[in-house]
């Protein structure tokens, strides 16, 4: 009995060092293999005015306007071009800059950008934001898919065509701005998403419907073939990659939302472009690879301060038409 | 039949019957319903259970059904601290099996219906009976509240009493039980007031999804102290039972009664406060500072007498300190709910204190979904250490002995801190690595969890095995504790009658003069 005590704490250890000692990748580590999915990221999607079920307990709300919302996320490599075209411009600079994280300040290398601020209300919780230079995406960090060779921007071809990540509300809001756009709202956002339908009774939990498969969208743990090489956090996929398509052997699920969007759940969590003035956080939708089922959701809620960014955090504009 | 018979009334009439029946419950509850989640998910359990069992998940409901599912498991526990509370603390016979009785028809209705309601389809009468279920519960609190009266003269102490007292006798733990079934009354209100609002402008929400709403409504803020405090009353329930259990006594006994009053009054107007002030964290402060030190006392003490106790038994005279060491840790059953309280500074109290000391820092400038998970983990684990004392103590009623005691104490204290301090790396993991490197400790934090959980629950499985396979024995355990309770509720009851003998004699005697 003793022998097979010992015998059994011995394979655990064994088995707890094979696994805690195997490489693991992180997100910045590994290069992916490229792959088109075909799917236009320079595409757009016309969402009619009307009403629609928003938030979990499905409210009724009305949009009243027409508006436009990008059909993909925008990817690294139009990031790029932007980042290119508002050097040129001289709307951004490059450079050490000074960011906020609460009560502490650090000096980042990135690239910056000037913003307006906002009125600051003195609420316990608020965030102030003064006017001034505000990072867009720090260089040298692991996790950026683009580099800096002090000229122009390049992105790394095989992510070129993967959601922009590593890119703040700031950065976010002036690319939108930068070609006239802007960051859909919270409402516009989840419109687009789940549409205006009912099945019995609900609104559709996600963009494609009511249930979810593990290769509807890249979340925690669904086993889609980056995740065979990052490992069980897996990595962002290319936008529109859950087309119905099948890559190396890996079959996706047609996962559009009613209007036509990809990656509406999973992948990245997408910035909107809401300022609730008594804290000023910005609002993320949509889930990411690192977050489970339940937060791909189309009513789930994540928040952070503008400044923050992240590998699994992107956006997508809006526009009037 | 007769053996069926006997082996039913000591399921349903006796303490450790109605412990075990309701641990029963909960474990039964817990392999099912921890299938739906975490590693499961990924492996596909879940899916199996949903086909195999019919259950009807629509995604929206999930937070509906999540709060079910607390509802009924924090039923069947409160239900399991009753039975302890009634069966150590002195009250007469008729009320024990009153309390026992109106407790277990409520957890049971409000476990069967809640979960059938939750899970099953959406019918409104398994809604209703769940809410009878509750009644029920709550009902038997009155009871109990009833009975634990500390006024109450035969439960006076004696001036000499090493026990807490007030020098008109009143016992101070009976008052400290009672003020904790009071409060409980109290904050079970406030959530059930609130519940009634449900689907007439209150939502079902997680308290977690909430924290970063700035402006709360006055029954999300009713909630949430409710939530908070109902957990901290079934902590504070605990530690009184562990420190009868440990015959808690002397100057520390009759310091921490006091504490105990007094801070589960103060937590509690805390805790529920919350709706009408923004600053009532600073009394939550207050009362949990008091509670605590009462818990450091009864943690000093129940390790000196350990200590004291093993030292005696082997006849050592002037013990070293290793030898000290050697007897504080030769029991782990009892060792181990002073040892979990102390852990759970490091995985509960530390990580709360820390979190409100650098909130704006530090945990504001992560994303919500961070600080949701920080929440989240600190109080799964506050929930799973309460889980892992009352197996400790009924572990001991059990009369686990010799190296079935041991093994089943250490691994139970080793396994269960190894999840809980991997889920509070786990949770905490922003301080340590970013976001782009977090890789290898969420395998290693996720691996260590599932590990340490598992094992617990496989040594859980295996004494409720135990547990069954002496049921079926004809004169097993079970016999021998209801033979047991038996006759210590006859001698009591004589006692009872004998008291009411002397009253009445005395009655007469009144008249007649």
């Amino acid at each position: 009995m003793k022998r097979l005590i010992h015998l059994m704490i011995l394979l655990t250890v064994l088995a707890l060092l094979t696994t805690a000692c195997t490489p693991t990748s992180s997100v910045g580590a590994i290069v992916p293999p490229s792959i088109d999915t075909g799917i236009d990221p320079d595409s757009w999607a016309v969402i009619p005015a009307g009403e629609f079920p928003y938030g979990q307990h499905d409210h009724m709300t009305m949009v009243d306007y027409d508006y436009e919302i990008m059909v993909t996320d925008v990817t690294n490599q139009q990031y790029a071009d932007f980042l290119n075209e508002a050097l040129a411009a001289g709307e951004i600079g490059v450079g050490e800059v000074e960011v906020e994280f609460g009560e502490s300040v650090a000096v980042l290398e990135g690239v910056y950008g000037f913003y307006a601020g906002e009125p600051f209300q003195g609420y316990k919780h608020e965030f102030e934001i003064k006017a001034g230079d505000k990072l867009y995406i720090p260089l040298d960090e692991e996790g950026l898919r683009l580099t800096f060779n002090g000229q122009s921007f390049t992105a790394i071809p095989e992510y070129a065509n993967h959601p922009m990540t590593m890119v703040s509300w700031f950065g976010a809001n002036a690319y939108a701005e930068f070609y006239g756009w802007r960051l859909p709202s919270d409402t516009e956002w989840e419109k687009a998403a789940r549409g205006t339908k009912l099945v019995d009774g609900y609104g559709l939990p996600f963009p494609w419907g009511t249930e979810i498969h593990g290769n509807n969208a890249n979340s925690y743990s669904s086993f889609d073939l980056f995740e065979k090489m990052f490992g069980k956090l897996g990595n962002t996929t290319p936008v529109g990659f859950y087309n119905g398509d099948t890559y190396e052997d890996y079959e996706t699920l047609d996962s559009a939302s009613p209007y036509g969007l990809y990656d509406m759940a999973g992948n990245v969590w997408q910035w909107v472009g809401d300022d609730f003035s008594n804290q000023h956080y910005r609002h993320m939708r949509g889930g990411s690879f690192y977050t489970y089922e339940m937060d791909l959701r189309v009513w789930k809620q994540n928040s952070a301060g503008p400044v923050y960014y992240g590998p699994a955090v992107g956006f997508r504009c809006a526009r009037n038409p | 039949m007769q053996g069926l018979k006997k082996r039913l009334t000591y399921l349903f009439t006796s303490t450790k019957g109605l412990a075990l029946v309701a641990m029963a419950v909960v474990a039964v509850a817990t392999a099912v319903w921890g299938t739906l989640s975490g590693p499961m998910v990924e492996w596909g359990v879940r899916d199996i259970t949903v086909r195999l069992l019919n259950m009807d998940l629509v995604q929206a409901e999930r937070e509906g059904r999540i709060i079910m599912l607390y509802h009924t498991i924090a039923m069947t526990i409160l239900a399991i601290e009753v039975y302890f509370i009634t069966g150590m603390v002195p009250m007469k016979k008729h009320e024990q099996t009153m309390i026992n009785t109106t407790i277990t028809i409520g957890y049971l209705t409000a476990i069967i219906f809640g979960l059938i309601f939750g899970y099953f389809g959406h019918n409104f009468v398994y809604h209703g009976l769940f809410l009878v279920g509750q009644s029920l519960v709550f009902f038997a609190g009155l009871l109990l509240g009833a009975a634990l009266w500390p006024w109450k003269k035969e439960y006076l102490l004696p001036e000499d009493s090493p026990y807490a007292h007030t020098r008109k006798g009143i016992d101070l733990e009976r008052a400290a039980f009672f003020v904790m079934v009071a409060a409980a009354l109290i904050s079970a209100s406030f959530g059930a007031v609130t519940g009634s609002y449900w689907g007439n402008g209150h939502e079902t929400f997680l308290a977690e999804d909430l924290i970063r709403i700035p402006l709360k409504t006055a029954l999300q803020k009713a909630i949430v102290g409710h939530l908070h405090i109902m957990l901290t009353l079934i902590a504070v329930a605990l530690t009184l039972i562990v420190g009868r259990w440990m015959k808690f006594k002397g100057i520390f006994h009759k310091i921490a009664m006091w504490l105990m009053i007094s801070g589960t009054i103060v937590i509690t107007i805390g805790a529920l406060s919350i709706v009408w002030f923004t600053w009532a964290h600073n009394i939550i402060y207050i009362g949990s500072v008091l509670v605590m030190t009462a818990a450091l006392l009864y943690v000093i003490f129940s390790w000196d007498q350990q200590i004291k106790n093993r030292i005696a038994e082997l006849g050592i005279e002037k013990p070293n300190a290793w030898q000290k060491i050697k007897a504080l840790l030769h029991d782990p059953l009892k060792f181990g709910p002073g040892w979990q309280m102390v852990f759970m500074n490091f995985t509960v109290s530390g990580v709360g204190i820390f979190l409100a000391v650098k909130l704006e820092e530090i945990f504001r400038v992560w994303p919500h979904r961070e600080e949701r998970v920080t929440l989240t983990g600190h109080w799964h684990i506050l929930a799973a250490l309460i889980a892992t004392i009352i197996l400790m103590y009924f572990a001991d009623l059990s009369g686990l002995k010799g190296k079935a005691r041991k093994w089943f104490g250490w691994v139970l204290i080793l396994m269960s801190d190894l999840a809980f301090g991997a889920v509070t790396i786990f949770s905490m993991k922003r301080l340590f690595v970013t976001e782009v490197a977090q890789q290898s400790i969420v395998n290693w934090t996720m691996l260590l969890t599932d590990i340490g959980l598992g094992v617990v629950l496989i040594i859980l499985c295996v004494f409720m095995l135990w547990r069954l396979y002496d049921l079926l024995t004809r004169n097993g355990r079970w016999a021998q504790e209801l033979a047991a309770e038996t006759k210590l509720s006859a001698e009591s009851e004589i006692a009872e009658q004998k008291r009411k003998l002397e009253k009445l004699e005395e009655t007469l005697k009144g008249v007649s003069e």
